[in-house]
């Protein structure tokens, strides 16, 4: 499959996230949107990392070159769990302090 | 020989330290004792270092390198030659009479002050010491500040009168001005000759050819500093305000040495001088400017030191003259017969305002031969040796320069005679007025008249007596052959000025001619005075017309006043109107005041909504995602 469809997808993905993170209010469907941004990228690391090994693939049948972007993908995992769980926590204090996960209401840091 | 040379200003500097840590837990006869032991050591230093420069032995003495930038090395060197020698002489010596008087001229003074006035007086012998005997121009400016702020200490000396404050701030300012002069002309020296050492830029300007417009320069700058130094016009009017200090001060630093820094620094330069007829040109005209402008002042004033104040700034202009015509040797002549006979005159005028009980008018004095039999014999020899009456010193010295005047230009001559004249005649106003006549203060001053001390009577007769014969070593050619003493000593530093403007001696017979027209010229005027002023009534009449002018300084200060002071106040009140008020407050207030407001405009920015920042946040991101499109 060309690399384009990849890409497209990816970008439609981030902008739906962006926009997402943008317009909504709720902390959760914020998080969400997050997400949903890092997967964007994770797919285009993959999506480039196959293409650059195919081509190397091309000139050395042993050769493992473009396959390194595959490990970010793993760490960008790693550090969305990570990230998900400290927001999460945030998230449940919020609502245990304001009973509301509505991020206009968390202006105080206004003054 | 080379430690010696550094003791002699040393000891003064040691002394000035003691006396001014000391001041407050130091008895008065100690502080006496300390003040002038240091400059008898001096004096007595400076007598052996003379006698082994008269056995042909000049001493260079470097202490230590002072500055060394680059290709420039400005040594701390100490230079004994004939000339600086003879002013070490005059300077330790008169100055150790003088710290003798002082012991019992300021006795009233409380003992912190006492010794403070001690501690200044050795600070001055100190720098005037480094001036005289540094062996380049760098070291002969620090003295020559050095003396400069000992003067503005001592007008000031009683600080708590604000007149007297102002006399030190005026002496100090236009001492500044001509120290610019001075400042320059070092800088350009040292740009065009590379070196400020006396004899490095000499033997460089020798080699120069004449009336060159850099040597022209260096020395016209080199006088301007002489002309605030010394008090010429335009710089002169500072010496008259500074009466304001002690007695002994104007002795000292106004009357017998500061004052004469200016006609050293140029007799030293005599070589540049020399080479610089123009600039030669312009001392002579401005000496014998200033000898006339402040002898006809001298003839109208009543205050006793204001009269001897003028007669200095007179003298001076006299030395300049000299120094202008070529006749450096007559000019130190001066410099070293006006030491003893005007530091006698001030310190005369002093014991009678000590005996007046600082009475300083001459109007109220008079008729004080009876009371002061010392001060009157002292001060009338001064009186004879300053009118140029032979066989006193002022007439040996004036005799020299007028001589060589007229060798240059007759003009010179007659102008500089008429200087004369009234210089006899203001002196035996003075004299007569002071000390002929009837009395004419309170009973109560004249109940209290009486000689002074011993310590202030001592000084006079030994100046008086430096005064009567002081004139004998410079004996001119037409009394006897080789007769002048002083010459010889100084031909070493003039020679290559005397081998560059020779010139034929006049015949004796027109010496003669002009020798008896003014001695019998002179006679007149002090006859005249004297019989007109020894039956002086004061009529409490105002003078009108000219006598008013003279009487006014030719309303010399209320020009400076009008031509510099008031525009300059004008020019202050105007920036400080408009250029402070509007222009800076106004940009200094405008950044506060854009600052301000800017950041009430970008507190907006700051709203807490989560979204907005993110927002911004993209944005950001986009605009620079495109700009490092376009880069590309």
């Amino acid at each position: 499959m060309p690399i384009n469809y990849y890409i497209f997808l990816a970008v439609a993905l981030f902008c739906i996230g962006v926009v997402g993170v943008l317009t909504r209010r709720n902390a959760i469907i914020i998080f969400m949107c997050i997400e949903l941004m890092l997967n964007a990228v994770n797919l285009l690391l993959i999506a480039f990392s196959k293409m650059h090994h195919l081509s190397a693939l091309a000139l050395d049948a042993q050769t493992k070159a473009g396959t390194e972007a595959q490990l970010f993908v793993f760490f960008i995992m790693v550090v969305a769990a990570a990230e998900v769980s400290v927001g999460l926590a945030i998230i449940v204090m919020m609502y245990r302090n304001i009973h509301s996960v509505d991020v206009n209401f968390l202006n105080r840091l206004k003054h | 020989m080379n430690n010696l040379v550094y003791l002699v200003p040393l000891l003064p500097l040691a002394g000035f330290l003691i006396n001014g840590l000391g001041r407050n837990f130091l008895s008065k006869p100690l502080v006496s004792l300390i003040g002038c032991g240091v400059i008898l050591g001096s004096f007595v230093i400076s007598l052996v270092l003379f006698f082994d420069v008269k056995s042909g032995h000049n001493t260079l003495a470097n202490a230590f390198e002072f500055i060394r930038v680059g290709k420039l090395s400005i040594p701390f060197a100490f230079q004994i030659d004939p000339l600086s020698s003879l002013f070490l002489l005059i300077i330790t010596g008169v100055g150790f009479l003088i710290h003798v008087y002082s012991t019992a001229y300021m006795k009233e003074e409380a003992e912190p002050h006492f010794a403070r006035y001690f501690s200044y007086l050795n600070l001055f012998v100190f720098s005037m010491l480094l001036l005289v005997m540094g062996a380049n121009y760098v070291i002969m400016f620090i003295g020559w500040e050095g003396v400069g702020l000992c003067s503005y200490l001592l007008i000031g000396y009683w600080f708590r009168n604000t007149e007297y404050n102002n006399a030190a701030k005026k002496a100090f300012v236009m001492n500044r001005i001509g120290d610019l002069g001075f400042l320059l002309a070092i800088f350009w020296m040292i740009q065009y000759f590379g070196s400020a050492d006396f004899a490095q830029v000499f033997s460089k300007a020798g080699i120069m050819p004449s009336n060159d417009k850099v040597l022209v320069g260096i020395t016209l700058l080199l006088f301007v500093g002489a002309t605030g130094k010394s008090a010429q016009i335009p710089l002169y009017t500072w010496l008259p305000d500074a009466m304001a200090g002690p007695t002994p001060v104007s002795a000292l630093i106004h009357a017998a040495t500061m004052v004469t820094a200016g006609i050293y620094m140029i007799a030293r330069s005599n070589l540049l001088y020399t080479l610089a007829p123009t600039s030669q040109g312009v001392v002579a005209i401005v000496g014998l400017t200033t000898a006339i402008l402040a002898a006809t002042i001298a003839l109208k004033q009543n205050d006793i030191k204001k009269v001897l104040a003028y007669s200095t700034v007179s003298q001076l202009g006299y030395m300049f003259l000299g120094l202008g015509v070529g006749a450096y040797t007559g000019a130190v002549f001066h410099v070293m017969t006006h030491a003893f006979f005007k530091a006698l005159l001030f310190l005369g005028a002093g014991s009678v305002i000590h005996a007046m009980h600082h009475e300083q008018d001459i109007r109220k004095m008079g008729g004080l031969s009876k009371w002061l039999p010392i001060t009157h014999i002292t001060f009338l020899l001064g009186c004879l040796a300053i009118a140029g009456i032979p066989p006193f010193s002022g007439f040996f010295s004036k005799d020299e320069i007028l001589n060589a005047a007229f060798e240059k230009n007759p003009v010179l001559y007659y102008v500089g005679l008429g200087g004369a004249l009234m210089t006899a005649y203001y002196m035996f106003r003075l004299y007569a007025m002071t000390f002929r006549g009837k009395f004419r203060g309170t009973h109560e001053q004249e109940h209290h008249l009486h000689e002074s001390p011993a310590p202030i009577t001592m000084p006079l007769i030994v100046l008086a007596f430096l005064a009567v014969v002081g004139g004998f070593l410079g004996i001119p050619e037409i009394f006897a052959k080789d007769a002048h003493w002083l010459e010889h000593f100084l031909s070493p530093v003039f020679a290559a000025s005397t081998e560059r403007a020779k010139h034929e001696p006049m015949p004796h017979s027109t010496e003669w001619t002009l020798l008896a027209v003014s001695v019998v010229l002179i006679l007149a005027s002090v006859v005249w005075a004297w019989n007109k002023f020894s039956r002086y009534e004061d009529k409490g009449i105002e003078e009108t017309g000219f006598g008013k002018i003279l009487a006014n300084k030719w309303y010399v200060d209320e020009l400076y006043d009008a031509i510099v002071n008031k525009p300059l106040r004008a020019i202050s009140v105007f920036l400080n109107n408009v250029v402070e008020k509007s222009a800076i407050d106004g940009i200094v207030n405008g950044f506060g005041r854009v600052v301000n407001y800017g950041s009430r405009q970008l507190r907006l920015l700051q709203s807490g909504q989560v979204g907005s920042y993110i927002l911004l946040m993209v944005i950001a991101s986009v605009v620079f995602f495109i700009i490092q499109l376009f880069m590309k």
